[in-house]
């Protein structure tokens, strides 16, 4: 009856938390060699930067899909950790001697506001109904966004901060003098793996997060509260914890993409889009596995990035039909994503992950 | 009743939800080490009573006590952890959590206690096969089996149940009066609220009849189980009906 005995690498390292059926495993595999290769597999600097974005997404994303899957809290406040953590990178860099100090500092306070403030938001509204939740969550992001587009002389107001990083993450910066198969070592690969390592480790974190006594409660309290409060818990405590360490993984998702972009402002990390964005990638990845996330990220950031050049290589491909090249034509890549997630909602309701464990059972 | 050796007590309980009063002055009593059922018709307040007991409903007025110090104003986690463990009438277990994991959920940061585990295993053998099985796969049978499990899986000072046999065959009520008996014989402490007179009858040391919010009769379930006037005139059935 006990499995904990002996348990080999993999199951340590994933916290007993397999992705489930061979086809899921194949998928996520590949997503993490694709990761982990990117540079070399697929070169310049476009695809280094998606690759950057979809790791720094699955973190940003599996750490919402703590709060809504695995706590069954739905926060529109998830993009001001976010946003935190990016302008307490953003704003060290911009106003202290550029260097490591900085960005741990700025980092270190981004991720500390945003710990505190969703404490302060759990323990003041976790008792009201969800969907009152859901509605002061949605307040106190856009008071954040108006806040970081007024105080100009912090922020940079709309426009935004642009600032330096230190020299190792420079595209400058040289690891080595030669290429390695093809690829230079400079600052941008530095950039690219701390953001790949640091992403992977913050994911199987999660993952052991979920899957210890405190994620059971968290799910137990997910199903049916008062249950959970009948056992002995503490439900307003526990989801106010979620809650926290939800937000303080966030603002660590938002220092990277700091770190990443060497600009932060209020359309890149606080926007109600990138909220969008990750319910999407929650949604269609699957809520409540973590795995689902990952996927999610893949499928919407590639679907941004990659649906528009798609689009315009079918377009001209069918020059001289009638109508089909007009409805392909890349302006309307934005209609194609919705007929997209329609169609990925409606034959997969339970998240790809949720639907492919069900087809491995 | 006399209720000198009660470990649970309601003194003059009432119960709002809502604008609706639903207990109108509950007293009961629940003596230690024995299992005392609480009968009476649907819509009596017999889950009312319980779920206030847990602090799941607020009294309006009067007094619980538990162990001689009153619990009314106790919220439900506080309540949970002076020992009284609460099985919901709807098969309370968390469906998308394993048999392991609701076992683990009510069990200290230790874990399971060996010892303990297989006893509440040699109960109901049927969950040992279903160890690693998603609780929300399992029959109507075996997760009414589950919850009294994860309500005694550590020791409890008071377990309280809410009509565990509900909708089940009669072959599965017979496990859980087995389960019952045996449970009896730890000297724990059981507050039972229950439909079936079958069951009531089979295990009940005490039992507390209640009608429109009030308890209208307490005494032992030997003497109800003999007076089948009294139980026509306090449940409305005939003992014969329920052989």
């Amino acid at each position: 009856m006990r499995r904990g005995a002996g348990r080999r690498p993999l199951d340590w390292l994933l916290s007993g938390d397999r992705p489930g059926g061979r086809v899921l495993s194949l998928l996520l595999l590949a997503v993490l060699l694709g990761l982990a290769f990117a540079p070399f597999l697929f070169p310049g600097t476009r695809p280094l930067g998606v690759a950057a974005r979809i790791c720094i997404f699955i973190v940003l994303a599996a750490s919402y899909d703590i709060m809504l899957g695995y706590t069954g809290i739905a926060s529109f406040a998830h993009t001001m950790f976010f946003g935190m953590g990016a302008y307490g990178v953003a704003i060290a860099l911009a106003k202290l001697p550029v260097g490591w100090d900085a960005v741990l500092l700025g980092a270190a306070a981004g991720v500390a506001l945003a710990a505190l403030v969703a404490i302060l938001i759990g323990l003041l509204s976790l008792r009201v109904r969800a969907i009152f939740f859901s509605m002061i969550t949605l307040a106190v992001a856009s008071f954040a966004l108006i806040l970081a587009t007024e105080l100009r002389d912090l922020t940079g107001g709309e426009d935004g901060l642009t600032f330096s990083v230190p020299r190792l993450l420079t595209p400058g910066f040289r690891l080595a003098a030669e290429p390695v198969l093809g690829v230079r070592l400079d600052g941008r690969l530095v950039t690219y793996y701390l953001i790949f390592v640091l992403s992977l480790a913050l994911f199987l974190a999660m993952l052991r997060i979920v899957n210890s006594p405190f994620g059971r409660v968290l799910q137990a309290i997910r199903e049916n509260e008062f249950r959970a409060e009948a056992l002995g818990y503490r439900t307003l405590v526990y989801r106010t914890l979620a809650g926290a360490l939800s937000a303080a993984l966030a603002a660590l998702a938002g220092a990277m993409m700091a770190l990443l972009l060497r600009y932060n402002g209020p359309a890149v990390t606080l926007s109600f889009d990138v909220m969008v964005d990750i319910l999407l990638m929650v949604v269609i990845g699957g809520m409540g596995t973590l795995y689902g996330p990952v996927l999610g990220a893949v499928v919407l950031v590639m679907a941004e990035y990659y649906l528009q050049p798609a689009m315009a290589a079918l377009s001209r491909s069918l020059a001289g039909w009638p109508v089909l090249p007009v409805l392909f034509h890349p302006d309307r890549w934005l209609l194609w994503l919705g007929v997209l997630f329609v169609l990925i909602v409606y034959f997969f309701p339970a998240g790809i992950v949720g639907s492919l464990r069900r087809q491995a059972r | 009743m006399n209720d000198g050796a009660a470990l649970l007590r309601l003194a003059g309980v009432h119960t709002h939800i809502g604008r609706y009063h639903i207990l109108h002055g509950v007293d009961l009593a629940v003596r230690r080490g024995r299992l005392t059922m609480l009968l009476g018709r649907n819509g009596a307040g017999k889950t009312t009573t319980l779920r206030t007991i847990m602090g799941l409903w607020r009294r309006s007025a009067g007094e619980i006590a538990f162990d001689g110090a009153p619990i009314g104003a106790l919220d439900t986690p506080d309540i949970a952890r002076l020992g009284i463990a609460y099985v919901p009438e709807s098969m309370g277990i968390f469906g998308q959590l394993t048999v392991r994991e609701n076992l683990l959920l009510a069990t200290g940061p230790k874990g399971f206690d060996a010892a303990r585990l297989d006893d509440v295993m040699g109960l109901f053998p049927a969950l040992r096969q279903k160890w690693h099985n998603g609780a929300g796969s399992l029959s109507g049978g075996q997760k009414q089996m589950l919850a009294i499990s994860r309500a005694i899986i550590e020791e409890r000072r008071l377990l309280i149940v809410d009509e565990p046999t509900k909708g089940l065959a009669p072959a599965v009520i017979q496990l859980l009066i087995d389960a019952f008996l045996r449970l009896k014989q730890t000297a724990t402490t059981i507050l039972l609220v229950e439909q079936n007179f079958h069951m009531a009858r089979s295990v009940g040391d005490e039992v507390a009849v209640m009608d429109d919010g009030r308890v209208v009769h307490a005494g032992a379930m030997a003497d109800l189980a003999a007076d089948e006037a009294l139980q026509r005139q306090l449940l409305g059935l005939s003992l014969a009906s329920h052989q």
